[in-house]
């Protein structure tokens, strides 16, 4: 551990960390623009200028001390950039000197020469550094008396980012980005001087699959989301805490959301998972939620057609069909995309129901070597852990596709899948009964017997097992639409129409039983899980 | 500290109360002449009759919308009177401006923009907030309807009420 002294108290650092994060932990929070913890340092904006001094060295290359014990510092007359240095042993800062406070007026007065007025109408306002700097650390007004320099506003610099160079206070941090994270080093700086621009080279876009990272670490509103532009203001918006299920990676995210409309998805910082990035793919899966074709209300097949029933009538008809069939009889296609707690009270169903022919359907799809996983289920480990599923998902699909053409199985609960898509396809109509969940509609949705709409996963809390079992949590951010319930409360509900009995009232209930079963579990509750995840023994 | 009220000295007509009482009477026949006559204009028949010309400059009727000299729409949908409206009567649903547009410059404009007139209290913040100048609170103050949908004054009657404001706001003028 090294001494270092910060605003005159002596703290103690491990080697090797940067003067700017020791003097956050220090609790002296140093402004910055290029610098993003997660990226190198070139220390270009100079807004994290600090004073610094070394130990005064005697004759005897030997630290003078003063009166007090402590060696006496030499201050060096100019100020240094905290953002590329790392901490030695008695260095000494302050943070909040005449020369820093005069630095950062001056830096923040440069910055925004050139930068225009257009906060109104800048998605970036709530949560712009240079907003929020320059009310700490800037003038009301300003002393540019020329014109300001015009470039290119409005570019599309790629399918999903939108750059306005007027904005940009060129602290390359997306540049940085495309090199160092996504590999893809398609941005660079333009042009001399004050005409210096951001640029995408000529021949290429910004079309990489994380692209949308660069406009969460653009400290100003220079790039911004195609999808989220001019939806919303950020202020509005409320922040929960989730996780994204595109995948099996399970980054962590901060959902967007008002008045049960969600505006937008970011990536929140969890080193043991994602880093402080996602991919574009994940972070925009949420605008299916949104979709007008959401089932809302329970639908039973009737003679002539399909009628809208109250949920008491839909899950007494669910339960009658179900309770019809010996246990070989029925089976059960659950889904990778359910959550612990539903794909363990679907095989509280399955074992009272008697049938053991049960399976999720796997989806895999190209993945990359960053996050994206290939297991496009975000919680194919909790389906195997739980028994839902074996080692290889969708082992057991072709034999409940055989008992379905064969006519030995009679009755298919399907939960959250396609089974059309999952290769069932033509014989569903052989099915004397066919009970599907699932929040839109599809091919096997339109054969059902009995639907019961589910929600989405912003919808519903619970929890998951990550690709590297992780177990994290996912909160609720909205309510489900219309008469569309949690998928663990239908599950329960079959449960008590089937047996009779269960006296689970709350999803910790559920998560309470599955834990004193399941050993990996064990001593875990959902509040337990936290924000970050518990990583499971394996 | 006590603090004590100074009465004032009453001279002995001023405590007798009566040639008070008489003055008073004076003044009421004098009205009461005037109106037998038909001379005086005691009732103002509200509302075939209005105050309006009276209203002082700094009168808060409805807040409406106003245009610039040019045809624009001054408001860039940057929400801060959703934001600062204490009974959350206004509700905005911002758009882009095509870039066909001569005012595509301005990139964002307000595709929805309601007031429900049940709610607004009348206060004036959305006009002291908006950094456009866009929203103005008019002498409108006699705000009626038969129905709560019909008091939701939406962008098109916003505008009509608001009209055009001149000069002000120069920022998204072509430079010269």
């Amino acid at each position: 551990m090294l001494n270092v002294q910060i605003d005159g108290v002596w703290m103690q650092f491990p080697r090797g960390t940067r003067l700017i994060e020791a003097c956050a932990q220090a609790n002296k929070f140093v402004p910055r623009y290029c610098y993003h913890a997660k990226l190198s340092s070139p220390g270009n904006c100079r807004m994290c200028l600090i004073e610094m001094g070394m130990p005064k060295m005697g004759p005897d290359r030997k630290p003078v001390l003063g009166t007090d014990g402590k060696p006496e510092i030499a201050w060096i007359p100019r100020p240094q950039i905290s953002c590329a240095q790392d901490v030695a042993e008695g260095m000494a800062v302050r943070t909040d000197s005449p020369m820093v406070r005069d630095c950062r007026h001056g830096v923040m007065e440069f910055l925004l020469i050139n930068h225009p007025l257009d906060c109104p109408i800048c998605d970036q306002a709530g949560e712009c550094r240079l907003q929020e700097f320059s009310v700490d650390h800037g003038t009301g007004g300003s002393r540019f008396l020329e014109n300001k320099v015009k470039k290119p506003n409005n570019v599309e610099v790629g399918p999903r980012v939108t750059l306005d160079a007027e904005r940009c206070i060129l602290c390359t941090r997306c540049i940085r980005f495309m090199q160092e994270v996504a590999h893809d080093d398609v941005l660079g700086i333009v042009d001399r001087g004050s005409h210096s621009t951001i640029a995408c080279h000529s021949d290429r876009k910004l079309d990489s699959n994380y692209s949308l990272n660069t406009v969460d670490i653009c400290p100003v509103g220079a790039l911004t989301s195609e999808d989220f532009r001019f939806k919303m203001r950020v202020w509005f918006l409320k922040e929960t805490k989730s996780f994204c299920t595109s995948c099996a990676t399970g980054c962590n995210t901060v959902i967007g959301s008002r008045e049960n409309t969600i505006y937008r998805q970011t990536p929140r910082e969890n080193n043991d998972v994602n880093s402080a990035w996602m991919c574009d793919y994940g972070r925009l899966n949420f605008h299916y939620l949104h979709s007008k074709d959401r089932l809302m209300e329970p639908v039973l097949k009737t003679k002539d057609g399909h009628e809208i029933a109250t949920w008491e009538k839909a899950i007494a008809r669910a339960a009658t069909e179900l309770k019809k069939y010996r246990g070989e009889e029925i089976g059960i296609i659950a889904s990778g995309r359910m959550t612990n707690e539903e794909l363990w009270l679907a095989k509280k169903l399955a074992e009272a129901l008697g049938t053991t022919l049960h399976d999720i359907v796997p989806h895999f799809a190209e993945g990359d070597d960053i996050l994206l996983s290939s297991d496009r289920n975000p919680n194919t480990r909790g389906a195997q852990l739980l028994g839902l599923a074996s080692a290889i998902p969708g082992e057991h699909l072709g034999a409940i596709a055989d008992g379905v053409r064969s006519g030995k199985i009679k009755a298919l609960l399907v939960l959250g899948e396609d089974a059309v898509e999952a290769g069932i396809a033509t014989d569903l109509l052989n099915l004397e009964s066919l009970i599907a969940t699932h929040i839109l509609p599809n091919a096997t949705t339109k054969l059902a017997t009995v639907l019961l709409p589910g929600s989405g996963f912003a919808e519903k809390r619970g929890s998951m097992i990550n690709g590297k079992g992780r177990l994290q949590r996912l909160n609720r951010a909205i309510n489900p639409p219309g008469n569309a319930r949690d998928d663990w409360e239908i599950l329960r509900d079959l449960i008590l129409a089937v047996t009779g009995h269960n006296g689970i009232y709350m999803i910790e209930d559920v998560f309470k039983q599955m834990a004193a079963s399941v050993p990996q579990l064990a001593n875990l509750s959902l509040s337990k899980i936290g924000d970050l995840g518990v990583q499971l023994p394996t | 500290m006590a603090y004590v009220v100074p009465r004032p000295k009453l001279t002995l007509a001023e405590k007798l109360y009566l040639p008070a009482i008489v003055a008073g009477l004076a003044i009421t026949l004098k009205h009461f002449k005037k109106a037998l006559f038909g001379k005086g204009n005691v009732t103002m028949q509200y509302p075939e009759q209005k105050w309006d010309a009276s209203l002082p400059e700094h009168y808060r009727g409805a807040p409406t919308l106003v245009k610039d000299e040019h045809d624009r729409e001054r408001c860039v949908a940057c929400q801060l009177c959703e934001f600062i409206c204490p009974p959350r009567a206004i509700r905005i649903k911002p758009g882009e401006i095509p870039a066909t547009n001569k005012f595509a410059k301005v990139e964002k404009f307000p595709l929805e923009f309601d007031i429900d007139m049940i709610r607004c209290i009348y206060c004036g913040l959305c006009e002291e907030v908006c950094p456009e100048q866009a929203i103005f609170l008019r002498k409108d103050y006699s705000i009626t309807g038969l129905t709560r949908a019909e008091m939701v004054h939406d962008k098109a009657k916003l505008y009509e009420l608001g009209g055009v404001m001149d000069g002000l706001v120069h920022k998204w003028n072509p430079k010269k």
